[in-house]
């Protein structure tokens, strides 16, 4: 046990392991770029959804389930299906990352809208604000907690779940826990392993950071 | 991508026990997970300082991806469904606690007072009065723990067990889609039919909840 710490960290820590194509460096910045073009991907979807669905209160429904169906997607197999029928591409890694981030931005949003005071509705509308008006300047700055809990989440999920990629032949810090498990290379593995368990934690508390500092003058 | 129906009706005995094995793992991991998150809950309701770091905690092992847990245990438990089922139980313990927690804050005072008043015992008052006024929250992380899980299963095929997840890496394989078309649809179809009983079993625990007509 101690041996595999050992190696574990002069694994991590020597600078040939950094360097190179297949080198820390280089696959930490596949993963990343995996990560956050599906996160934004992803928001570009979810976000218009859960806003109009908690704007206007219809198919509130649908997004409840959708969020389960969401959540009970196994995605190794949504992989291999759609790596099955499109290829060799990025497709499969993106479709299932995106999949699996939505319904988390989706249901967020929909429940920050729908915690939204009725009453600070009726005021703003009241006052004579357009329906835009009412969404942008007084919805969705009060919602924006709950959307950016379900951001962090979303992103945390789709950063762990990038491993998958190589388990299609692509990169990113996966690559060490696929070809380690190949070669029973354990070090390898776990090396790549904490890597990914270290960006997802850096990326959440970064967020966290981002979200106190937005919410700075707001009471708890 | 076409489905081979022959190959299912040859292969109904191993999707059957597939299913089963999936199962069984996912429901260990809820089934110990409560076990652990129970009484946690219970110490992070009534101890204040330990709540932010119990909450915490449990977040921080939400965060390490499944794949690396099931890794990491790799040095203690081997490739073994103990290996599975400890993974999965860490997963959902970041449901179970804070539904937990969150189920024994909504209890109200007023009521744990009353059975203060009437000379119940503090265990008692846990076992009687607040865990049941609770058991709608709880179940409602009981129930998403329970989906979470049987997804997370088919993860563990990396590391040789997975139940349903076997089919995924058959499939990719052998570039054969029917396998992988089967343990989707399974996988779906078990959590489903799971949810749909734990509303089941949630309605016949908590009679009070239910509006009378």
């Amino acid at each position: 046990m101690y041996e595999l710490f050992k190696d574990l960290g002069s694994w991590l820590t020597s600078g040939d392991q950094w360097s190179g194509y297949d080198g820390i460096a280089h696959r930490l910045a596949e993963h990343l770029q995996y990560s956050l073009l599906a996160t934004l991907i992803a928001m570009a979807i979810g976000l218009p959804l859960g806003l109009l669905i908690g704007h206007t209160g219809r198919g509130a429904f649908v997004a409840i389930n959708l969020a389960s169906f969401g959540r009970a997607l196994p995605t190794v197999g949504l992989v291999v299906l759609v790596f099955l029928a499109s290829g060799l591409s990025m497709w499969p890694v993106y479709i299932a990352l995106v999949a699996l981030a939505v319904p988390s931005i989706v249901t967020n949003t929909y429940a920050g809208m729908t915690a939204v005071d009725p009453d600070v509705k009726d005021a703003a509308r009241g006052q004579g604000m357009r329906w835009h008006q009412v969404l942008f300047q007084v919805e969705l700055p009060l919602a924006l907690p709950l959307i950016m809990t379900g951001l962090r989440l979303a992103l945390i999920q789709v950063v762990a779940t990038a491993t998958i990629a190589a388990y299609v032949s692509f990169g990113g810090l996966g690559r060490y826990v696929f070809d380690g498990l190949a070669q029973r290379d354990l070090v390898q593995v776990m090396g790549g392993a904490v890597l990914v368990a270290v960006v997802a934690i850096a990326l959440d508390l970064a967020l966290s950071g981002v979200q106190r500092f937005l919410f700075r003058h707001r009471p708890a | 991508m076409t489905i081979d129906w022959s190959w299912i009706g040859d292969h109904t005995d191993d999707l059957t026990t597939l299913t089963v094995s999936h199962l069984q793992a996912a429901l260990s991991a809820v089934f110990f997970g409560l076990l652990i998150s129970l009484p946690l809950a219970v110490v992070a309701h009534r101890v204040r300082p330990l709540r932010g770091f119990l909450l915490g905690l449990s977040n921080v092992l939400f965060t390490i991806p499944s794949i690396a847990i099931f890794v990491l245990l790799l040095p203690v438990s081997g490739l073994t469904r103990t290996t599975t089922v400890i993974g999965l139980t860490v997963y959902t313990l970041v449901v179970l606690l804070r539904n937990t927690v969150e189920g024994l804050d909504s209890v109200p005072v007023k009521t744990k007072e009353a059975a203060k008043a009437m000379g119940t015992r503090p265990f008692r008052t846990l076992l009687t009065v607040e865990l049941p006024l609770a058991l709608p929250v709880i179940m409602a992380g009981v129930r998403i723990a329970t989906v979470m899980s049987i997804s997370l299963v088919s993860v563990a095929t990396y590391i040789g067990d997975g139940g349903l997840g076997q089919l995924f890496t058959d499939g990719f394989q052998r570039d054969f889609p029917t396998p992988v078309i089967a343990g989707v649809v399974l996988t779906l179809l078990l959590a489903v039919v799971a949810d749909a009983l734990l509303v089941a079993v949630q309605y016949v625990l908590t009679p009070w909840t239910r509006r009378r007509a």
